[in-house]
């Protein structure tokens, strides 16, 4: 029965990482971008959250809803103003950029808000649980996490195939050339694209703040999550997002089933056999040159 | 009266590497244009360099009086200008129905939509929601010459259509042109093929190593001289 609850709190758990790591897919699935400071903004967040709260009197949960849109412009701006200057046939020019600002973002965090442990208050849902059976004890919290996971990766993927503005984000993926040649100004949806990403990072930053203590050095870490659990997924597929972040999640617990030093490994190990078996990932068709 | 298209002087190429030297262009509206050369003759540089998509290196290429060395390629279809990309290059996520619609991103006023193009290429109807990566080569370049049409453009630049198609095939495409130049868009077609290429224009432009060999009326060009303009002095 232990296992059965283990199954449970990882698919649960695996919620966290798939919100974190939705912004991730997004940027690379659009404009092959991979943003190395995912997790330093997602940190940033939490910051601004706690900010944002203390300066208008929130509570965390509202403040969040601040920073959502706040988040959004920054990947807007950041996306025309430095981002899209990187956009070429080598992608490292990106990785480096995205590397530089990572390092920027910490430095600038330790030195406003101090190497202090901070976490943001989501209210007693955050510890109040329903029971299942005597085993199985489900916390509302992360209950809330993973169906705000589904939701979002569902809004977008709809967004993706119903809209007129999703068709262009898809043509542009595929073909940002040809796509300028139908009138689609590419550099304008890398801008919305990013804001997109970055309004999910955002929310991932309250999930992530309100289950775990947070520091200006915890971005990479986060980030690591993030990366396994778009690359077990698939490569630019939302949904396989979804199911790369429960697979970590449950082999985390799993993991921590076995024996608690065993929690971190075993995602870790269940990400590089499928790197080594099915380097698509579960749902990935593989990357478009 | 204005010229829709004037090319002057452009000299333009990838990068440092130039494709096309001190060309000069000029097309009415109206007519049928014929660019033909042989491979790497530059062709198709020309009309990327009028789409915007390459670097130009002097020269200037004016659209109804406006000078576009300032205006990015996607804004070039909202102007009126569109082509038909070498390869076809359909967007492979998106279905046949969503490739059409998309062409239509500019939104210009004009006789092109879904219907009218289905009557154009009939074969198109039963493939709509289809993905575009798995049709055949035919297909999938009647579908790129729909997408192209949905923007309703004044301008339309074809870059070898008939490239890795069956003689049949090119000649059901070809068949279709007549249909869009009714409709009231200037064609420019780049053909490998000499025959095909002055069987359906106006005037001719022939190209070699990067220059303009010959230019003129596509029906009073003998078959030694665009021979010899095609291919150089042998």
């Amino acid at each position: 029965m232990n296992w059965l609850n283990a199954l449970v709190q990882g698919v649960l758990l695996g919620g966290l990482y798939a919100i974190f790591a939705t912004g991730l897919s997004l940027a690379f699935g659009v404009m092959r971008f991979v943003n190395l400071a995912h997790g330093d903004f997602a940190i940033l967040a939490g910051y601004l959250t706690l900010s944002t709260a203390s300066a208008l009197g929130l509570s965390h949960p509202l403040a969040t809803l601040l920073v959502v849109p706040l988040m959004a412009g920054i990947g807007f701006a950041g996306q025309r103003l430095l981002f899209n200057r990187t956009i070429g046939p080598d992608p490292l020019a990106g990785i480096l950029c995205s590397f530089g600002l990572g390092v920027v973002i910490q430095n600038l965090l330790l030195e406003k808000y101090s190497a202090t442990d901070r976490f943001l208050d989501a209210g007693s849902i955050e510890t109040d649980s329903f029971k299942l059976n005597d085993s199985i004890a489900i916390g509302y919290f992360p209950l809330l996490t993973f169906v705000s996971a589904v939701v979002l990766l569902g809004a977008l993927q709809l967004f993706l195939s119903r809209t007129k503005m999703g068709r262009a984000f898809r043509a542009t993926a595929d073909d940002p050339k040809t796509a300028q040649l139908v009138g689609i100004d590419d550099k304008k949806i890398y801008g919305i694209a990013m804001a997109i990403a970055f309004g999910t990072v955002g929310i991932a930053g309250f999930f992530l703040g309100a289950r775990e203590t947070f520091a200006p050095s915890s971005g990479p870490s986060q980030l690591l999550f993030g990366f396994e659990a778009v690359v077990i997924g698939g490569l630019g597929s939302l949904w396989g997002t979804l199911i790369g972040g429960v697979v970590l999640g449950v082999a985390q617990t799993f993991g921590n089933q076995l024996s608690v030093g065993w929690n971190l490994l075993a995602g870790h190990i269940v990400f590089l056999l499928v790197l080594a078996f099915r380097p698509n990932g579960l749902l990935g068709t593989g990357v478009r040159t | 009266m204005t010229s829709l298209l004037q090319v002057s002087h452009l000299t333009a190429g990838y990068g440092d590497f130039k494709a096309v030297f001190d060309v000069d262009v000029q097309i009415e509206s109206g007519e049928t244009i014929a660019i033909v050369g042989a491979n790497g003759a530059g062709k198709s540089t020309l009309l990327r360099a009028i789409m915007g998509q390459v670097r130009i290196h002097a020269g200037s290429v004016f659209f109804r009086d406006k000078d576009l060395a300032a205006e990015p390629t996607s804004h070039r279809s909202h102007m009126g200008l569109a082509m038909v990309p070498e390869g076809r290059r359909l967007f492979p996520s998106l279905t046949v129905r969503e490739n059409l619609q998309i062409g239509a991103t500019a939104k210009r006023q004009g006789p092109w939509n879904i219907g009218k193009v289905v009557e154009l290429f009939p074969l198109i109807d039963r493939l709509m929601n289809r993905s575009a990566a798995k049709l055949s080569g035919g297909e999938q370049q009647a579908i790129a010459i729909g997408r192209a049409l949905m923007g309703n453009p004044e301008l339309l630049l074809f870059d070898e259509v008939s490239l890795g198609l069956a003689p049949v095939v090119v000649k059901q495409l070809y068949a279709a042109l007549p249909e869009i130049t009714r409709e009231g868009t200037t064609a420019v077609v780049v053909e490998q093929d000499i025959h095909q290429a002055l069987a359906v224009s106006d005037r001719v432009y022939c190209l070699l190593e990067g220059r303009i060999s010959l230019t003129g009326r596509s029906s009073e060009i003998g078959k030694s001289s665009i021979t010899k303009a095609y291919f150089g002095e042998i």
